[in-house]
């Protein structure tokens, strides 16, 4: 059976890093920031997912499960401060969160 | 009986704590009662002993009482001892009786003061700290008195603390007197490294054991614990602070500034007599600042308008007469002169104090005038202490007690011709501005009305000092006209006796007639110039000379602004200079770059999510970098 050379997943997992990582440094609408996460979190585990295929491996699945997990808790945590934070200042603009600085 | 001295010291000490601890809560009367009481049973107490140590000497001529040991370190183990001989006995009589009269005239003459209590505190641990010093049986817990009285004095000179000056004047008694202190401090020092002690009595005698007369080190110490004496006693050159430090109440000016304190100069002299007999050089300053200090006070005084001040200055001069006699070796004619001095510069200062009070704070004697009739009873209590300064002949105490000085001066074996012209100008100079303070204060056209006249509790100690300061004389005659030797036989044993000088022994009735002139002709002139014939006075204060040097007199010498310009303008120029001190701006800069980076990271955290989050990633590249780098 002909495999995909290792690289090309990476490859793959690199592109997705950066794209999350790039929306997440532009994007103000703080919805779009955590999804922006997300596709960081999974890229990540898109990394763990074939390196575990290139050595057979079961760690990079172990992995990946935890990842997916963490992300599932962070993403509820996430959206109840979302939640809280439109409930207070009526916005989703991540700029305007900013009643702490200095 | 003798177990008993400690509790001379004891009592004073006790009512300035009582005073001190429950002062607030005293009535008047009460705050007297301790204030005085304490320093009265101090005075019988004295007297007891005193009757005591004369009618049945003990032997070697001390009572000697050690309460305890002070602390012990490396050897150095001075002990609170007290130590009376006849010379101490003669400082603790006058202090105590001196002292009594004057607490008890202060109850009448600072009963409208708000102070009162602080008052009697201060003037009671004043007591207390000066018969320390007198008592003291070696030279720490002497020291220890000493800076107790200066402190004292610093408190009572800056009593009406609200008036600025008053605060200025305490101020500058205390650092003056401190730069002689300072002097002293080290000759103690050096005394200790030579003999491992600092006790007196053995200090006196391994001195003459092991330094032959005009050792090196001895000279040295004679200064230095000369240098202790002047500051305190306002002996030239630390003169300047005893005539600004009438700031404080009348009565402190008696106590303190005539009566005892200033002595403790004298009293320090004499004390240590034998190393200044091993240091002639030394001696014989004592005694050229004695005689030149006589003469400038002396000259001082005569321009003064200031009641007070005429007598601070007399204060200064008289005391030079006692470094005279000191430095000539009279010892027992010094001590004399002390007692007398303190008995009738007491009267005049409580008498100058009843005038003030009764013309409700008036102080300028141009402003008095003609209270011989309106308070006679202070007029001829005062009149009798002046004839006791003025040493009017026979009658009056300060004669016997100036002219032996005199004579001694002349005749004495370290005596010589200068410091007697010097003493008997100060005498005629003396007689001058006494009277002319006596003449134009009481006699002439009245200026003031009266506010109130004297009490009795003012008038009795006036009374009591004024017979003293006329029969204190007869204890002392000269030998040619009565000789009567009882003062100096009582300090026989402690204060060596003075050859005089045979060739002018015969001579001497001579010496105590001119004495007595010159004084007779300084009163005469007084009552020209000031009473008789106010023109005249008015006539050579007129001529330009005159007005300048009235000026420079008045001024003390401009002894103020030559130490302003020597020492304090230098040192206020420096301090300045260095007004934002130098060593504090590399801590300064320190807590300014501190505050430079907190000011720049401050600006950081500007609460936007995605610059932080640029930070995390702007880190992570950087530390990528860096793991890849080879």
């Amino acid at each position: 059976m002909n495999t995909l050379p290792m690289e090309y997943g990476l490859l793959l997992a690199g592109i997705l890093f950066v794209i999350g990582l790039v929306s997440l440094l532009i994007r103000r609408n703080i919805i779009f920031m955590l999804i922006s996460v997300e596709i960081m979190l999974n890229a990540a585990g898109l990394a763990f997912i074939v390196a575990g295929a290139r050595w057979a491996q079961p760690e990079g699945q172990v992995m990946f499960i935890f990842i997916i997990t963490m992300a599932a808790a962070e993403v509820s945590v996430g959206l109840a401060l979302i939640l809280q934070l439109y409930h207070n200042l009526k916005t989703l603009d991540s700029d305007a969160a900013n009643l702490m600085h200095g | 009986m003798e177990n008993l001295l400690w509790v001379i010291p004891a009592l004073p000490f006790m009512g300035a704590l009582l005073l001190i601890l429950l002062g607030g809560r005293l009535s008047g009367p009460a705050v007297s009662a301790i204030g005085v009481g304490c320093v009265g049973l101090a005075a019988v107490f004295t007297l007891l002993l005193g009757f005591q140590f004369l009618t049945d000497a003990p032997a070697g001529g001390v009572y000697r009482q050690e309460v305890w040991q002070w602390f012990e370190v490396a050897g150095f183990n001075p002990s609170i001892a007290f130590h009376l001989d006849a010379l101490s006995l003669v400082f603790i009589f006058v202090i105590t009786f001196v002292g009594f009269l004057i607490h008890l005239y202060s109850t009448a003459y600072m009963a409208e003061d708000e102070g009162f209590t602080r008052f009697f505190a201060y003037m009671n641990l004043f007591v207390g700290s000066m018969l320390v010093l007198v008592l003291a049986d070696n030279l720490l817990l002497l020291y220890l008195g000493w800076e107790g009285v200066g402190l004292c004095s610093y408190l009572l000179i800056g009593f009406w603390y609200k008036e600025p000056q008053n605060g200025y004047a305490a101020r500058k008694a205390f650092i003056i007197t401190r730069v002689g202190d300072t002097a002293m401090a080290i000759g103690l020092f050096m005394l200790f490294q030579y003999f491992g002690t600092l006790h007196i009595q053995s200090i006196s005698t391994e001195a003459v054991q092991s330094w032959p007369v005009g050792a090196q080190p001895a000279l040295l110490i004679a200064f230095l614990l000369l240098g202790g004496a002047v500051g305190k006693s306002g002996q030239l050159p630390l003169q300047t602070w005893l005539p600004d430090a009438m700031a404080g109440p009348t009565p402190v000016s008696a106590l303190i500034h005539a009566a005892t304190m200033v002595t403790a100069g004298v009293y320090l002299i004499a004390r240590m007599h034998v190393l200044f007999e091993l240091a002639p050089v030394a001696q014989l300053t004592v005694a050229v600042i004695g005689a030149v200090t006589l003469l400038l006070a002396g000259f001082s005084a005569l321009t003064q308008s200031d009641l007070k001040r005429v007598l601070a200055y007399s204060t200064i001069s008289q005391i030079g007469y006692m470094f005279l006699a000191l430095g000539v070796g009279a010892w027992s004619a010094g001590i004399f002169h002390f007692m007398i001095h303190a008995f009738f510069k007491a009267l005049l200062f409580l008498a100058a104090g009843a005038i003030i009070l009764s013309l409700h704070h008036e102080q300028n004697m141009f402003k008095m005038g003609g209270l011989k009739e309106k308070m006679p009873a202070v007029f001829w209590t005062f009149l009798i202490g002046a004839a006791s300064l003025a040493a009017l002949p026979l009658i009056t105490a300060g004669f016997y007690s100036k002219d032996q000085i005199l004579w001694l001066a002349l005749a004495g074996e370290r005596g010589n011709v200068w410091l007697y012209a010097a003493g008997l100008m100060g005498a005629f100079i003396t007689a001058i501005y006494t009277f002319r303070m006596v003449f134009i204060t009481f006699y002439g056209e009245s200026k003031t009305h009266l506010e109130h006249p004297p009490g009795t509790l003012i008038i009795l100690p006036l009374v009591v000092l004024a017979i003293l300061s006329t029969i204190g004389g007869f204890i002392e005659l000269p030998h040619n006209f009565g000789h009567v030797v009882l003062f100096s036989d009582l300090l026989r044993p402690v204060l060596p006796n003075l050859a005089v000088d045979d060739s002018l022994a015969s001579a001497e009735w001579m010496f105590q007639v001119l004495a007595a002139a010159i004084s007779l002709a300084g009163v005469l002139i007084a009552f020209l110039v000031y009473l008789k014939k106010p023109e005249l006075h008015a006539q050579i204060r007129n001529s330009g000379a005159a007005m300048a040097l009235h000026r420079f007199w008045y001024s003390g010498w401009g002894f103020d602004k030559l130490y302003g310009a020597l020492f304090v303008q230098p040192f206020v120029f420096l301090a300045t200079l260095n007004k934002n001190d130098v060593i504090d701006s590399f801590y300064s800069f320190l807590t300014s770059l501190t505050r430079a980076l907190n000011r720049g990271l401050a600006q950081t955290q500007n609460g936007i999510l995605r610059w932080y989050m640029m930070g995390v990633v702007v880190g992570a590249l950087i530390i990528l970098t860096i793991s890849l780098l080879p």
